[in-house]
């Protein structure tokens, strides 16, 4: 089976300073990730070049063994409904209910039918958002919005998804049953990349899946030490 | 090429799917609406003038192309023989058929708006006019002159192409002045249009980031505005037009005495030129939008 995403001597830079330098890493189908560093290290900047929002200034990025920079916008677009993507501050489209934002992968794939809308209902109920189906966005709590961030990413069954700080503007509780998501999800085989400053939440992690941890800090992507 | 024929082909099937992820926008939609239906109203007009132009030019081609006039002079006692040696070289001139000559009551009736209804023209020096038509074929106007100028020296002709000339000239400018008008016209409607488009893009910037976070090609996202845009255009024009023919068809007619602005108006299968109008309008709704759609998508990130 192919690798979702290899990194081989990645750099990027912007505005003149390195955010990334030397950073060579495959993640495999079915793998746990998580990536910590402070903030400001470059972990949204990682997560962005994991999905083709950004491409590197040197190295490649290949994507399900295909390299980034040849995509193109369709490709790149095709891409998007393999890598479901899990924004700290849940973009949503606020003039529709939630059920019809996590449906939106569906939407612009085309796949909306009844069999897709009975999937949505499962899913809903999966992420404890059914009775808020018929809300808006902005109606929703920081935890409800995590919730429904994370099923509009998994509603294509994509092949990898990628969270970054999905539990920052949450409570512990509410981290945890963000993360048992997450972890049902990769016990189905998919890959899953957490960005995330919550130490915390990577040793409870590491109890229930054998997560790996990267750490990014000065411009490198490292194995964190054997205390996480 | 592809690519805009299966856009133009969606946008005629439609997706209320696909419409309900761009938000409605109040102020681009009602500007979009009224500005195509201020300029459908305006390009019926145009379109009017344009028609009303061409049959003008027609009739006065038609009308002055054919026939010809020739003025005999002469002293009183030689008249009538001058006048049968003009018919003669006239009926023996070919191309030259419908030979008339006008009747005392014909030329009294013609000068009656200058020297009243008993103008005495027995007594009075007034040349007679013969009328006659060309043939399909022509006749040979120098070579006619030639032989009036040898047998019937008091005789003008006057084949009415220096009336024609200037007449069908102007008609022809009034023409052209209402088809380019209806180009700048569709012109200023695609600028406005891409104008709208492109602050309703800049307005949804937040909602096209998230539609590509979820994997929406570029083409998917702009057949959402595209087809708004032009839905929007279509029906703006439609109503636009709609008043237009109304307003013409209040005009008041004046039939075939009417010149060019009395008689701005359709005749016949011309009152089906003006549906095109919303179709037209729409064509050039679906290409600035497009345009403007990918331009913009191409420039983002």
């Amino acid at each position: 089976m192919d690798l979702v995403i290899t990194f081989d001597n990645v750099a990027y830079s912007y505005g003149g300073g390195e955010l990334l330098t030397g950073v060579s890493l495959d993640i495999a189908p079915g793998s746990f990730h998580f990536l910590t560093g402070p903030s400001g290290a470059g972990k949204t900047t990682f997560l962005r070049l994991c999905y083709a929002a950004l491409q590197p200034t040197a190295g490649e990025v290949r994507l399900f063994d295909r390299p980034a920079q040849e995509l193109g916008r369709d490709g790149i677009a095709a891409i998007r409904q393999r890598i479901g993507v899990v924004h700290q501050d849940c973009r949503f489209l606020d003039h529709l209910s939630v059920a019809d934002n996590v449906a939106l992968p569906l939407t612009v794939a085309g796949r909306d039918g009844p069999a897709a809308r009975r999937d949505l209902d499962d899913l809903l109920g999966w992420v404890g958002l059914s009775k808020r189906a018929d809300a808006r966005p902005p109606e929703l709590s920081g935890g409800e919005r995590q919730r429904a961030a994370l099923a509009r990413a998994v509603i294509v069954s994509p092949d990898a998804i990628l969270a970054d700080e999905p539990t920052g503007n949450v409570d512990w509780e509410m981290s945890q049953r963000l993360l048992q998501l997450l972890v049902e999800f990769n016990r189905m085989g998919r890959a899953v990349i957490v960005a995330t400053h919550d130490l915390g939440l990577v040793r409870v992690a590491k109890k229930q899946v054998p997560a790996r941890v990267l750490r990014i800090a000065n411009r490198q992507v490292t194995a964190a030490g054997a205390d996480l | 090429m592809r690519r805009f024929v299966r856009q133009a082909a969606e946008i005629l099937r439609g997706d209320p799917a696909a419409d309900r992820v761009v938000p409605p926008t109040g102020i681009t939609a009602r500007l979009t609406l009224f500005t195509a239906a201020a300029m459908a109203f305006l390009a019926v007009f145009a379109l009017a003038l344009s028609l009303a132009a061409g049959r003008l030019a027609d009739r006065w081609s038609e009308e002055l192309a054919r026939g010809a006039t020739l003025r005999v002079s002469a002293p009183a006692g030689e008249m009538e023989q001058q006048l049968a040696a003009a018919l003669r070289v006239l009926e023996t001139t070919p191309g030259v058929t419908e030979v008339q000559p006008l009747t005392d009551d014909e030329q009294r009736a013609l000068l009656e708006p200058w020297f009243g209804p008993d103008l005495p023209l027995e007594s009075l020096p007034v040349p007679r006019l013969i009328t006659f038509q060309e043939t399909g074929g022509g006749y040979d106007p120098d070579g006619l002159r030639l032989r009036l100028q040898a047998e019937v020296p008091g005789a003008v002709l006057d084949d009415h192409r220096r009336w024609r000339r200037p007449l069908l000239a102007a008609a022809s400018g009034l023409r052209v002045m209402g088809w380019s008008a209806l180009a700048l016209i569709f012109g200023a409607l695609g600028a406005m249009v891409s104008l709208a488009a492109n602050a309703s893009l800049a307005a949804n910037a937040q909602v096209i980031s998230v539609l590509r976070l979820v994997g929406a090609t570029d083409d998917y996202i702009a057949a959402a505005f595209v087809r708004r845009f032009t839905l929007r255009a279509v029906a703006g024009a439609a109503l636009g037009t709609a008043v237009g023919l109304a307003a013409v068809a209040l005009m008041p007619d004046t039939g075939d005495t009417g010149g060019v602005l009395t008689g701005l108006g359709f005749r016949g299968l011309h009152w089906l030129w003006p549906l095109l109008v919303p179709l037209l309008a729409g064509a050039v709704a679906f290409l600035a939008t497009r345009i403007a759609t990918t331009s913009v998508l191409g420039d983002l990130p």
